[in-house]
């Protein structure tokens, strides 16, 4: 019956044609090859977050009077609603966390280098975007944490010199937090963010295809000196169906989760009280909040948050351009990029550490 | 010169051309684009809280105790101390525009999100808070705690 249906439209489109590609591409066999399921593991839990995301729209009502009440809605009343929530919110922090692990395999396998800049800065491009996801979700649902995580995160964009009060009333839709920043975050949340995220997955997976699989430097120039030692798989439907298996165990450890963690909704977000003892932003910013916590207030004759933000800003854009410092040569790569990844990650997760655990 | 446009007429013509819808393009795109842009920007809003408000009424607070009040749109922070006097602050941390609050077990104004302090008279002592809070002038009538903005402030 399938092939039936396959070769009447085979017969018509030449879908052959449009699949030839898929079945010449290849992924390199090493003992690292497992490191490039995460990508396609992102991207699933992605499609998670988009198909999710359309459901909680059938309920969802932006707005400082009706969001917190709508998202209780749908977590008591609305059938599998607690369990729709959930997955988003769980997909949507296993997501953050594979695209920072597929990010920093791609460093450490030096994956990004000529002629693969443009891959690593769409890859870059959409991690940026994914928190920025992050950040404007964790806003809808109108409480108290997320107000005051609002609240610090769209100050800390102020604290830029000359551009950054502009950034901030725009980010808000005002001077203070209120029900128009939630109307705009939502906006972007469900409209510009995921319009902008498509175009460039299109981009990043046309280029991932374009260019076929990096392989680290050292297995490359051995490949290159001797073409018997290069072992391969076919990516349809080998390899396919291994990511297929490894999407598998995704959904399965995104239900478990979901059923046995429910996310929280918290307290309704209100203008007037204070920050409550031990607020937090979500675990993904948190190297950067306690960077910025232990920066004393004045550094020499700048103020310590006003060079907190620079600084991060500055190392997001050097990340962003890492490939340009990079050599081309396969057997030069450049031995203090692997030292600052290397401090890199740790400062991250260091850094995650210390802000979980300090008070 | 004259010889010379006869020899090259349409370079020159056709660099007007191009010009002309070039610059028609981009006015276009302009057009399109300014409104855009000013639809971005949030109208300003004008704040009608005064300069006066009612934080809270005598019996609200006790001893060594503080109180949010809404001070326009923005929080203030109203404290009864110990000998029964009053003090009230604005309730934005100048370090990143947390609520702050006051701990009574360390009779200190206290901003949860990033650990900053400050004393009773605003100023921030330790922690990342680059300032001090503002200082707002607080009298009494009848039952009502008044709040007001400083004079010449």
């Amino acid at each position: 019956m399938f092939a039936a249906i396959f070769r009447w439209l085979d017969q018509r489109l030449q879908l052959d044609d449009l699949i030839a590609p898929l079945r010449h591409k290849t992924v390199p066999r090493h003992r690292l090859s497992y490191w490039y399921f995460f990508g396609g593991i992102t991207l699933f839990l992605f499609i998670i977050q988009v198909l999710t995301g359309i459901l909680l729209l059938l309920y969802y009502r932006p707005g400082a009077s009706e969001a917190f009440e709508s998202v209780q809605y749908i977590m008591t009343r609305v059938q599998f609603g607690w369990l729709i929530r959930s997955i988003h919110s769980w997909s949507a922090n296993l997501m953050i966390f594979t695209a920072f692990v597929h990010m920093f395999s791609t460093v450490f396998l030096k994956a990004y280098r000529k002629p693969r800049e443009l891959t690593w800065v769409t890859g870059m491009l959409l991690l940026f975007l994914v928190m920025g996801f992050g950040f404007s979700g964790y806003l809808l649902p109108w409480n108290t944490l997320a107000f005051f995580a609002t609240k610090v995160g769209t100050e800390i964009a102020g604290q830029v010199p000359l551009i950054g009060k502009p950034i901030m009333i725009f980010l808000r839709g005002g001077e203070e937090v209120t029900g128009a920043t939630l109307t705009r975050f939502f906006g972007f949340h469900v409209a510009v963010l995921p319009g902008l995220v498509t175009v460039l997955i299109v981009v990043h997976l046309f280029l991932v295809q374009r260019l076929g699989m990096s392989v680290p430097p050292k297995l490359e120039a051995d490949w290159a000196a001797n073409p018997s030692h290069r072992r391969e798989m076919k990516f349809f439907p080998n390899f396919l169906l291994r990511e297929l298996m490894a999407w598998y165990v995704a959904i399965g450890a995104l239900g478990a989760l979901a059923a046995i963690f429910p996310w929280n909704l918290g307290v309704k977000a209100d203008p007037f009280v204070s920050a409550p003892a031990g607020i937090k932003p979500e675990w993904y910013f948190l190297f950067m909040f306690q960077t910025l916590k232990v920066i004393p207030p004045k550094v020499w004759i700048v103020d310590g948050e006003v060079l907190g933000v620079l600084g991060c800003a500055l190392a997001g854009l050097f990340w962003l351009l890492l490939p340009f410092f990079e050599s081309d040569q396969p057997g030069r790569t450049k031995a203090w990029i692997t030292g600052l990844s290397i401090f890199a990650v740790s400062y991250v997760i260091g850094m995650s550490i210390y802000g979980f655990v300090a008070n | 010169m004259c010889a010379d446009q006869t020899v090259h007429p349409e370079p020159s013509r056709r660099h007007a051309i191009e010009i002309f819808l070039g610059g028609g393009v981009l006015a276009t795109l302009a057009s399109f684009l300014y409104p855009v842009l000013r639809f971005f920007v949030p109208p300003t809003v004008v704040d009608l809280g005064g300069d006066e408000v009612v934080a809270a009424k005598l019996v609200d607070l006790k001893p060594n105790s503080g109180k949010i009040f809404r001070f326009g749109s923005r929080p203030g922070l109203l404290i009864m101390n110990s000998d029964g006097t009053y003090r009230a602050f604005s309730a934005t941390c100048t370090h990143l525009g947390c609520t702050v609050q006051y701990r009574s077990d360390l009779r200190e104004i206290w901003c949860a999100c990033h650990n900053g302090t400050y004393d009773l008279n605003g100023r921030n002592i330790s922690g990342p808070p680059p300032r001090p809070l503002d200082v707002f002038d607080v009298h009494l009538r009848g039952d009502d705690i008044v709040v007001s903005r400083k004079r010449g402030a």
